[in-house]
């Protein structure tokens, strides 16, 4: 019971670090932080909008498919994988 | 060959392809029909998660919103996006690892409640039917533009396509069917976009196309919001929808909704171990980015080249309107494009001014499907978008169709009703209620609440503060009992629905609407639309205060929570 408890621990703690993440790219440079990014220009990108209309899903992508990734690490260290 | 025919062709062809997929893969027992027999590969059911979530309103009317929103409509493209990293952590390895076949049946185990499990089954209907509402809108100006009648013509002839392809093919071998949807909708999509590209711009990739120069050296977006400030336009890369709070909540609104949609939580339940589950979570959103990253390029050009086509630096050599091109002339005869020459000079002005714009109506929801033609591209390409967009409007529609049915005639009657109803019965119940939301949502499809996406984003934030809240509290609080949870959906779904039919009238019947649509009412200056995240908050709340004033929840579910946290089976 504690292995699970401490896996879960891992999980949440993962969990946490993603979601850092997946709120900076998108709340904090696609909204709230926009104006100030905007002064800064990736080609012909406005780098606050790229981040609104490009930058954030990209993030999303690599994020969903490390959590998978590390998840599948876990699994195994706490020896919780699926036989 | 013409624009008809060829459309009939394309269009034709692909409804073929789906009923002959549908037919070869057929359900043979009800583990198979309503979770495919759990043994879908997680690229494949990903694909088909892609095709079931991008509906009519990710297709037909999103790049619409985005083209006049500009910046603004980047709640669209993060929200729709960003939900699924929710879902692949927050919710999806868990229920799969649970393994019931709806989403109230998990919240009537978990909550050891069938009063929890009928309060989830009002909500999913409420959202579902919503959400079908947005997709009937989207068919609705598909069809006419493609049958050249009115609107709501249009409407009636794909809500008879609809329900004929849920009710009688739609519901076997879904899954498969979807996968050629995805195919479809996305050459469909991206083709135009990328002609389009090359020719603004010289480069062949739109995503980067849109960051791009175009011949003259300038890059295209700082021409575009050159051209659309001159006429008196918002500026389009910074032009925020009404404020950065409002921006904010209707963002975390559509994530949440999209983690709490019934009909895409269900596709997680079709793949074989928790494994997968999170590994579709990801294709999922890649096939899914496709599309979405392709989205802000459509949007951006179709604006420039609607403005550049109508309005000239020099507003005297603007277009006349004599001389006024086919597809301004078929749009005009679905009434949903209509020009008014106010100072009689028989050019069209364009401009963001009331008084002397002439374009009185140009609904956003013509932008994709009227792009191509907008941007002269060959017949071909117009065909492939029509076929494309009526794809992902049956694909979402009968996934929806199916969430509900299977709500009605799973949980509501099997579950707690009638538990001795046989499988045919169950079946013929299922598609009763197909047809009844079908009607429903058309009878709303004549006098739709807002734009397709707009509705949809409705239905998102019904989700949000209903089902989002107490699935993850089911799986993360030990605590959570039945009580706290009944509560807390009651209050958030009613909260939402209260502000909305205040703003938008109550069962979106304008007349009945006692604030009236208008900001100066809106609690923090947030649109009805966006107002789910606060009802998910309240949701939240609620259950918390509630729980901690009732009882305990038994061991056993306690039991049942520690065993769905971990992928082994115990």
């Amino acid at each position: 019971m504690a292995n699970n408890n401490n896996y879960w621990k891992a999980n949440i703690s993962l969990i946490v670090k993603c979601l850092a993440i997946w709120f900076t790219v998108s709340y904090l440079f696609g909204i709230v932080f926009v104006d100030a990014l905007n002064t800064i220009r990736l080609g012909g990108y406005k780098l606050g909008f790229w981040f609104a209309q490009q930058g954030s899903i990209y993030t999303f992508v690599i994020l969903v498919f490390y959590y998978a990734k590390s998840m599948g690490k876990i699994d195994k260290e706490f020896g919780v994988e699926e036989k | 060959m013409d624009l008809q025919t060829l459309t009939f062709l394309f269009v034709g062809v692909t409804f073929a392809v789906y009923i002959g997929i549908a037919f070869w893969a057929r359900a043979g027992s009800t583990s198979e029909f309503y979770v495919a027999g759990g043994g879908i590969h997680p690229v494949a059911n990903g694909m088909a998660t892609a095709a079931d979530w991008m509906s009519a309103a990710s297709f037909i009317s999103m790049a619409g919103l985005i083209a006049f929103y500009g910046y603004g409509g980047s709640v669209f493209l993060m929200g729709w996006t960003g939900g699924y990293v929710l879902l692949a952590m927050l919710l999806a390895p868990y229920l799969r690892k649970h393994g019931s076949f709806t989403v109230p049946e998990f919240i009537s185990d978990r909550y050891y409640s069938k009063t929890a499990r009928v309060v989830a089954v009002i909500c999913l209907i409420i959202a579902s039917v919503t959400y079908v509402i947005g997709q009937m809108k989207g068919i609705g100006v598909a069809f006419s533009r493609f049958l050249e009648v009115d609107y709501e013509t249009g409407l009636v002839s794909g809500m008879v396509i609809v329900a004929f392809y849920a009710v009688m093919g739609g519901m076997k071998g879904i899954t498969y069917t979807q996968i050629a949807q995805y195919v479809i909708m996305i050459f469909a999509y991206t083709i135009p976009a990328v002609f389009i590209s090359l020719h603004l711009t010289g480069n062949p990739i739109p995503q980067l196309g849109l960051g791009s120069t175009m011949a003259d050296g300038t890059y295209l977006l700082d021409k575009l919001d050159q051209v659309v400030t001159q006429l008196g336009f918002a500026e389009y890369t910074t032009q925020a929808r009404l404020s950065a709070t409002n921006m904010f909540v209707y963002t975390l609104s559509l994530m949440i909704g999209t983690a709490g949609l019934p009909h895409v939580i269900m596709r997680f339940f079709t793949v074989k171990s928790v494994k997968a589950a999170r590994e579709s979570a990801g294709w999922a959103l890649i096939f899914i980015a496709l599309l979405y990253t392709t989205a802000p390029a459509v949007a951006g050009m179709a604006r420039l080249n609607l403005m550049t086509t109508i309005d000239q630096p020099n507003a005297e050599q603007n277009l006349a309107y004599a001389d006024r091109p086919s597809w301004f002339k078929n749009w005009e005869k679905t009434g949903l494009l209509k020009f008014e020459d106010k100072n009689n000079d028989g050019l069209i002005s364009y401009t963001g001014d009331k008084k002397t714009n002439e374009m009185v109506k140009v609904d956003r929801d013509i932008m994709v499907l009227a792009n191509p033609e907008i941007a002269g591209l060959p017949n071909w390409v117009i065909a492939i978008v029509a076929a494309g967009g009526l794809a992902a409007a049956l694909s979402t529609a009968a996934g929806l169709l199916l969430a509900i049915a299977s709500s009605i005639s799973h949980d509501l009657l099997k579950g707690v009703w009638k538990p001795n109803i046989s499988e045919r019965e169950e079946l013929r119940y299922s598609r009763l209620s197909m047809i009844g939301a079908i009607l429903i949502a058309g009878y709303y499809g004549f006098n739709p609440p807002d734009f397709a996406a707009g509705t949809v984003a409705l239905a998102f934030g019904l989700a949000a503060s209903s089902l989002f809240p107490v699935l993850m509290m089911g799986i993360f609080s030990k605590k959570m009992n039945k009580e706290g949870a009944i509560a807390g959906m009651l209050s958030g779904i009613g909260v939402t629905l209260l502000y909305v039919f205040q703003h938008k009238g109550i069962m979106f019947v304008q007349s009945t609407s006692f604030l009236g649509d208008m900001d100066p009412n809106w609690f923090l200056g947030i649109e009805p639309n966006a107002f789910g995240a606060i009802g998910a908050l309240v949701n939240f709340a609620v259950a918390f205060i509630v729980m901690s004033r009732t009882a305990k929840i038994p061991a056993n579910v306690e039991k049942m929570i520690e065993n769905i946290r971990v992928p082994a089976s115990s």
